[in-house]
């Protein structure tokens, strides 16, 4: 009786799950479908797959109809997401090295300090980083982006790199010691290669954030030439007419493609790196 | 013991980027918007000293600083909540032992890795419009078509759904923390002949109590903050109904370029995410409860 109780209520889990997951990714499928719609078809049929498949979306608007096609849009992107990615795990590798293993006088002061900027909120900043990088005539260049990861100012991550280290036992570290190896050494050869969950996590979430980011682009960015997909999508959009619908979604789906890339291929890592460096305070 | 409290001052080193970082971009800025709010700063020329007369003419004589400070409210009051609600409820069915759970769980996933994106805003646009896909969905039930971004009464619940839709990212922590709570602990309840509601109430919720403050803090500070969806999906339209916070604070800062005017309200944003802030954090102590295990 009562394991068919139970396993009533797990066929009711199940449907509640399946019936979630795809309303969750039924908008994500209707815009691949519309995609491959020709315009009259889009809004005016429900189903998910095309009834006659139009390819010619992806090729229009991959040209793009200004000066500028979607690829130079797409070269941007990469242009400011990796060097932003790779001096962010760097600083953060670091910054939380530092914390994690040496003491050193007002270490607290500090690490609390760094732990208050987590909540200190991007837009009260803005405007004076603006004008400072105006100043540094920088505006309409990616270095407000990659200058920033480069001085780990994303305490988020220096932060999940120090609970990363402190998981990892201290007989490492000192055993590279009785070896003779300097602070560095311990850390490049003896750490950083079990540092790979942590690391593959501090990737896929700066490159998600600073891919999807716009409020920064839009104030930074300002010509064409330069824009990242998030600008040159919007842009797009502003101009098109509903005679584009297909092409902007075949625009969406491509803009969204690295990061879903990432995703799955860094995905073992990833949720490893969550669960260990979690939120264990 | 002793031996250890040997300062190792090479740990400067290490955590310089980090210091100067923290001076250069983010306490001197934090201390020049402060100056700013007290002047008529406007990108060009000299900042003149106003006193407090931005932050008057905010309070007093400025309806929009009123609308969207409503707008906020309610969108961080609904989107907040219904977030992490989802994601608790979600979390607690992946975690009896469902099949599949990797399927599910990065599935769920995968709109945390989109939901910020100006793509997403673009397809919600797109599904939302009178003619879209949602009306055309509804039609089908006989429900009639709505004007779900044209409606000052419907448009920040769709665009609240966006954040909803994202409730991934928070299902993730908060499955990571139910496998920390120890299968005893459950079993211990059974065996008291606790039903699943006292479970729950009583073992499940204590023992998460940190990742939901933890969730809870940061996604309202990020809520405050959200900009573009609102701002592609409708432009803070109609009538001001999606007009949250940071567009009022684009808006004069890089549109009117009222820098000192902005400063002034992106200051009044802080104290307001400072005060809902401590006072999560003050009633955690009686909400939160930090076992051994954690």
């Amino acid at each position: 009786m009562i394991k068919s109780k139970q396993s009533v209520s797990r066929i009711i889990s199940y449907i509640f799950l399946i019936v979630l997951a795809y309303v969750m990714v039924y908008p994500l499928l209707w815009m691949v479908g519309a995609s491959f719609k020709s315009n009259q078809e889009i809004f005016g049929t429900l189903g998910l797959l095309p009834k006659q498949p139009v390819f010619g979306a992806f090729g229009a608007g991959w040209a793009g109809t200004g000066q500028y096609g979607f690829s130079t849009f797409l070269y941007n992107t990469f242009l400011m997401v990796i060097p932003t990615v790779l001096f962010t795990v760097l600083s953060a590798t670091l910054v939380g090295y530092g914390f994690a293993r040496f003491d050193f006088p007002l270490k607290k002061v500090l690490f609390v300090t760094m732990l208050a900027t987590m909540m200190l909120p991007a837009t009260v900043i803005i405007i004076p980083r603006y004008i400072f990088f105006k100043r540094l005539g920088w505006l309409d260049t990616y270095l407000p982006f990659i200058v920033p990861a480069m001085l780990g100012c994303f305490p988020f991550f220096n932060f999940m790199m120090v609970q990363f280290f402190r998981g990892l036992p201290l007989e490492i570290d000192e055993s590279g010691k009785l070896d003779g190896c300097n602070s560095f050494v311990i850390l490049k050869d003896l750490l950083l290669p079990l540092c790979k969950s942590a690391i593959f996590s501090v990737i896929v979430f700066q490159f998600v954030w600073t891919w999807n980011d716009f409020m920064n682009v839009l104030i930074y960015i300002s010509s064409v030439a330069k824009y990242p997909v998030a600008l040159g999508l919007r842009m797009t959009m502003d101009i098109s007419t509903e005679f584009d619908w297909n092409q902007i979604m075949a625009m969406s789906v491509i803009s969204i493609l690295p990061p879903v890339i990432l995703f799955f291929a860094a995905q073992k890592y990833f949720v490893e790196g969550i669960a260990t460096t979690g939120m264990k305070n | 013991m002793l031996a250890r409290k040997r300062y190792t001052y090479i740990g400067y080193l290490y955590i310089l980027p980090w210091i100067i970082g923290f001076l250069v971009l983010q306490l001197a800025p934090l201390i020049n918007s402060f100056w700013y709010s007290f002047t008529n700063f406007q990108l060009l020329g000299d900042p003149k000293f106003l006193g407090l007369d931005n932050y008057k003419k905010i309070f007093t004589n400025d309806p929009t600083f009123l609308q969207s400070l409503k707008v906020t409210s309610y969108y961080v009051l609904i989107a907040v909540p219904l977030k992490l609600g989802f994601a608790l409820l979600i979390a607690i069915i992946l975690n009896q032992n469902i099949k599949g759970i990797n399927f599910f769980r990065t599935l769920y996933y995968i709109p945390s890795i989109l939901g910020g994106s100006v793509a997403i805003s673009v397809l919600w646009k797109y599904l939302f419009m009178n003619q879209g896909i949602v009306n055309n969905l509804l039609s089908v039930v006989g429900i009639p078509a709505t004007d779900w971004l044209g409606e000052p009464r419907y448009a920040l619940g769709t665009i609240s759904l966006v954040t909803v839709w994202q409730f991934g990212s928070s299902m993730l922590l908060f499955l990571a923390g139910l496998k920390q709570i120890p299968v005893s602990q459950y079993e211990a309840a059974r065996i008291d002949g606790a039903g699943r509601l006292r479970i729950f109430a009583q073992i499940t919720i204590p023992e998460l109590s940190p990742i939901i403050l933890f969730n809870l803090i940061m996604q309202m500070i990020n809520a405050f903050q959200d900009f573009t969806s609102a701002f592609v999906i409708t432009q803070g339209g109609p009538l001001k109904s999606t007009y949250l916070y940071g567009l009022m604070l684009y808006d004069q800062g890089f549109k009117f370029f009222k820098m000192g005017y902005s400063s002034a309200l992106s200051w009044i944003l802080f104290v307001i995410i400072l005060f809902f802030t401590s006072l999560t954090f003050r009633s955690s102590e009686s909400w939160v409860h930090y076992g051994d295990s954690l």
